[in-house]
């Protein structure tokens, strides 16, 4: 016995306030590095999932939530963790009143109210949590529900969609060639400087000077990529430092606490990024 | 605490022990120092600046005169002469840090360096006068190089030597900075140091010839300390550009001279060494130069001979690697076959010469791999941009280019002497409590495939036991367990319900455990296991290495661990050896297998850099337990330099402690019924194990590392 659900938009959005799902009114801001949008949105219309590649804090997270916003579907994110199980995904049993009760998990909610279904950090699972989205992610677009007895199609409004760091250099955070040919990969990474000025600007309100350092102290971090350091600083954490900035924390302070702290525990490479900084403000 | 190194006669805890007469002196040193003595050089007029000194100071003296003839009865000798003077004027702590010093400068540079070294007291006594001030450069050297790698540009190493100049390669800083008054200032002038000298390797002092151009005059000297103060000005204006926090940190170091006016036009951004040095012929005759604390000195020569060779090199490898980047074939270089003629590349020198050049071909821009991004930047960093040259096929471009060919079929076949890798490592010298830096060199080799019969003669010979360990194995295999009566979990225990309902209808406590999940017992070791290959082992102990080997293989494979296998051996610490015979990545296939077979007896035993090397390779591996696990036939021993005996249990003991805090687990599987004289000292009194019948060991290894790891 399937239930399908039905195409209807209207129906899908009353499903989806009542679930873990959000329908994002208000439109994210996010500066288009590349062809990206227009990527995803093609991808969208001929019904196959998309894989997020990049480094932390480049944007991805905020990217699924614009096109969510643009393409006015509701959004559900799942932070994978390596204990998420396939029944974390897909749903389980309760107990409530002397009675079971079946709830669904967040990808069924997303395939039933036809939403987007953001797997964040999908390397984080475990390996064989990965393997129940696979019928989901090719041509035949269905969650078997093998609990419930239930065999969910998904609707042409629903997309699958993953992040991944390539970035971890730990063989056991790779992803499955069978999970990962699935996919649509859009590559992200960190703008140029240019634009990341313009996103800080925007994200901050400090003034234009102040953001150039910060991104020149970006780059500075990211030259220390691979000699210490696992990531330069994101466009994130200089999205935080020119906040604090902005709310009147001194700047080198800002940039002690929001990134040279935030990037390394090693007491030599927190003073060296503190230095970095120093030299620029 | 400032109470000295208690040497071999302990003074009494109740009463201050009397001191050593002249004589007794004369005699100590008699036997220590006796291979450098001579009828006109004698022990006595030592032990006469001795004798006045207390009995804690003359036994701080006689032991480590006793330490450093070990090393060089020379140095002890002019450590003997200078020590009075010392140890009268800088507490023990402060003499024995002198005392290392000199003795890690002796094994890097030899017996002048460290004898001039000792006998440099004013040298010692000013900088412990500045001791609480003063940050030495292995201090801050961690933060310096990270700084500077920080800043961009093309990497530089850092070393510590006499003054401060740089090659454009290497920054050269003082060993120790203690002129200013506090550890800030000082650690702020090291800062101030490297800054300049990367940024005079970045901003291109040397891209024009100061050398060539300085000689015409009278006093060349003086000339390039003039070019070396326009240099520091320019730079110091580009510095207020681009750090302004940093330039606001160097005005405090600078003396309140201001540059003549002729000056002002290297601030501005398009200046450039050549405007340093067409301003040395206006203010030769005219203006003495300042030195500021943070100016180095140049050495012109030294740097356009590195910067010559770099050229030289990195167009080279440029051209090859645009080559590759075509897709053609090394001999082609840059033409495309198809199209007949050449395919162009260019480059776009932007303004922003932080950035790398962009890299167009045909027109097109195209994103060059990273390795060609630090060449284009490391070339526009000598030149100020990309010289067009370097995209034309040069005229003999067939023999350029058959080079590359050379250079890569050579790489293809894995010459042993290309990836030859030379890694150096501290050893500890128990009698210094310290380490010798840099003291061991060691090298990793692949061992030669021998002959496969040996494996089939072996599995043959021992197939009941290799079946039964497969079988052993086998039931030690992580499985998925279903774990009831959870408080969450992924699906509902009916057994938990229907005992929980029956409770509830007998007015009992509803229980909360009522689901259960599954749960994977996962076995997450990395094992790593060093073989001696030592002289020793030659004959049937070897075969029972190779034995074990292959058995302990077997029984991995089903077990499923990860586990590398790597031999250790060598020759004095110049040439200590690692033998790669199976890596963590490697399947245990044929060529594993044959490595196994060619495991040969090869010199010494120098145990500690190999564990040194090895826990390193371990700690690269991610998992939760991660052994280290020795087979042995013997002691540490190596050839010559006193390895042998307490030195080298010392500094394998050592290397276990290092270890162990990088969180790996040691162990040692032994056949010298000796060990447990020296093992328990070494591994801790229960990490290992006596295997008294060699014929045994190839069944035991399997069973020891079984027991290990449930």
């Amino acid at each position: 016995m399937s239930k399908l659900a039905a195409g209807r938009p209207a129906t899908l959005h009353e499903q989806a306030s009542q679930t873990a799902a959000r329908v994002i009114l208000k439109e994210p801001y996010y500066e288009a590095i590349g062809g990206e949008i227009g990527l995803f949105a093609a991808a969208y219309a001929t019904q196959i999932p998309v894989l997020l590649k990049g480094p932390t804090g480049c944007g991805k997270t905020r990217f699924i939530e614009y096109m969510a916003w643009r393409l006015k579907r509701p959004l559900v994110t799942v932070s994978c963790h390596d204990d998420l199980t396939a029944a974390d995904l897909i749903g389980r049993y309760l107990i409530t009143n002397n009675e079971t009760v079946w709830v669904d998990g967040p990808l069924a909610q997303a395939v039933r109210c036809g939403g987007i279904c953001y797997l964040d950090e999908i390397v984080e699972a475990r390996k064989d949590t990965t393997v129940v989205i696979h019928p989901l992610a090719d041509d035949r677009r269905m969650l078997p529900m093998e609990k419930h007895g239930e065999l969910l199609h998904a609707p042409q409004e629903f997309l699958l969609a993953m992040s991944y760091n390539p970035g971890y250099q730990s063989v056991l955070k790779e992803l499955k060639q069978s999970t990962r040919q699935r996919f649509v990969a859009i590559e992200f990474n960190y703008p140029n400087a240019a634009l990341e000025k313009k996103i800080v600007i925007a994200e901050t309100g400090i003034d234009p000077a102040l953001a150039e350092q910060l991104i020149r102290l970006a780059e500075m971090t990211r030259n220390l990529k691979g000699n210490g350091l696992d990531e330069g600083a994101s466009t994130r954490l200089l999205v935080h430092a020119g906040k604090l900035i902005a709310k009147g924390i001194p700047a080198r302070a800002a940039c002690t606490g929001a990134i040279a702290a935030a990037l390394t525990d090693d007491p030599d490479m927190l003073r060296a990024v503190n230095e970095l900084a120093n030299s620029l403000f | 605490m400032n109470s000295p190194t208690p040497s071999s006669s302990q003074p009494s805890a109740s009463a201050p022990a009397e001191r050593h007469s002249a004589a007794e002196l004369a005699k100590q040193l008699n036997e220590l120092l006796d291979p450098v003595l001579s009828s006109r050089r004698t022990a006595q007029p030592l032990a006469a600046r001795l004798a006045p000194l207390t009995r804690e100071l003359q036994d701080f003296a006689l032991h480590w005169v006793h330490v450093i003839a070990r090393t060089s009865g020379e140095l002890a000798y002019q450590f003997a002469a200078t020590a009075p003077d010392v140890l009268r004027q800088a507490d023990p702590v402060a003499a024995e840090a002198w005392i290392i010093q000199a003795m890690d400068t002796f094994d890097r540079a030899g017996l002048h360096y460290a004898g001039s070294q000792l006998n440099n007291i004013d040298a010692l006594l000013l900088a412990l006068r500045h001791n609480a001030e003063a940050v030495a450069f292995d201090d801050a050297s961690t933060v310096l190089r990270l700084f500077i790698c920080g800043l961009g540009g093309r990497p530089l190493k850092l070393e510590a030597g006499d003054e401060t100049y740089t090659d454009t390669d290497c920054i050269h800083l003082p060993a120790r900075i203690f002129s200013l008054g506090s550890r800030e200032k000082n650690f702020l002038l090291y800062k101030a140091l490297a800054t300049h000298m990367w940024a005079q390797s970045r901003f291109g002092t040397f891209n024009v010839n100061p050398a060539g151009h300085l000689a015409s005059f009278e006093d060349p000297a003086r000339a390039l300390a003039l070019y070396n103060y326009l240099e520091t000005t320019r730079l110091d204006a580009i510095i207020a550009r681009e750090l302004p926090g940093l330039a606001r940190e160097l005005a405090t170091l600078r003396d309140d001279v201001e540059p003549p006016p002729e000056c002002a036009p290297l601030a501005a951004p398009s200046a450039t060494a050549q405007d340093s040095l067409a301003l040395v012929d206006a203010l030769y005759s005219k203006f003495e130069p300042p030195q500021f604390s943070y100016m180095g000195t140049l050495h012109p020569e030294l740097a356009r001979a590195m910067r010559a060779s770099r050229v030289a090199r990195e167009k080279k490898e440029l051209q090859s690697e645009l080559a590759k980047l075509l897709g053609a074939q090394p001999g082609d270089a840059l033409v495309d076959p198809e199209e007949g003629d050449a395919r162009r590349y260019s480059v776009e020198n932007t303004a922003d010469d932080s950035a790398s050049p962009a890299l167009n071909l045909d027109g097109e821009p195209v994103s060059p791999p990273s390795q060609i991004r630090d060449l284009l930047r490391s070339i526009a960093q000598d030149f100020g941009e990309i010289p067009a040259e370097y995209f034309t096929p040069a005229s003999d471009g067939a023999h350029t280019n058959n080079s590359f060919t050379d250079k890569e079929s050579a790489d293809a076949a894995e010459d042993p002497q290309l990836d030859e890798d030379v890694v150096l490592y501290n050893e500890w010298d128990y009698k210094r409590r310290h380490y010798r830096k840099d003291w061991c060199t060691l090298r990793e080799i692949d061992v030669l495939p021998g002959n496969p019969d040996f494996i089939d003669t072996t599995l043959k010979h021992y197939a009941v036991q290799v079946g039964q360990l497969r079988r052993t194995f086998e039931m030690l295999r992580g499985e998925d367990k279903w774990l009831k009566k959870q408080p969450t979990g992924d699906e509902i225990d009916l057994d938990a319900v229907i005992t929980a309902f029956a409770d509830l209808r007998a007015g009992r406590e509803l229980p909360q455990q009522l689901f259960q999940r599954r749960s994977k017992v996962e076995r997450d070791i990395a094992a790593m296991f060093m073989v001696d290959m030592s002289g020793s082992t030659k004959g049937w102990i070897n075969d029972a290495e190779r034995a074990s080997l292959v058995m302990l293989c077997e029984a991995l494979e089903v077990l499923g661990d990860r586990y590398a296998i790597y031999g250790f051996s060598g020759i004095t610490r110049q040439r200590c050896a690692i033998y790669r015979i199976k890596r963590f990545a490697e399947p245990y296939d044929k060529t594993v297998r044959q490595r196994i077979a060619g495991i040969e007896p090869q010199d010494y035993t120098r145990m500690g850099v190999a564990i040194r090397h090895l826990s390193g390779l371990l700690n690269g591996v991610g998992a939760r337990t991660k052994l280290l696990i020795t087979l042995s036939d013997g002691k540490p021993d190596d050839y010559s330099d006193n390895y042998r005996g307490e030195y080298g249990i010392e500094d394998t003991r050592q290397a276990l402690i290092e270890a162990h805090r990088a969180g790996i687990h040691s162990f040692c599987i032994t056949i010298d019924r000796e060990a447990r004289d020296y093992l328990p000292r070494m591994y801790g009194a229960v990490n290992y194990t006596v295997i008294d019948d060699v014929a045994q060991l190839p069944l035991k290894v399997a069973d020891v590392y079984r027991r290990l790891t449930t």
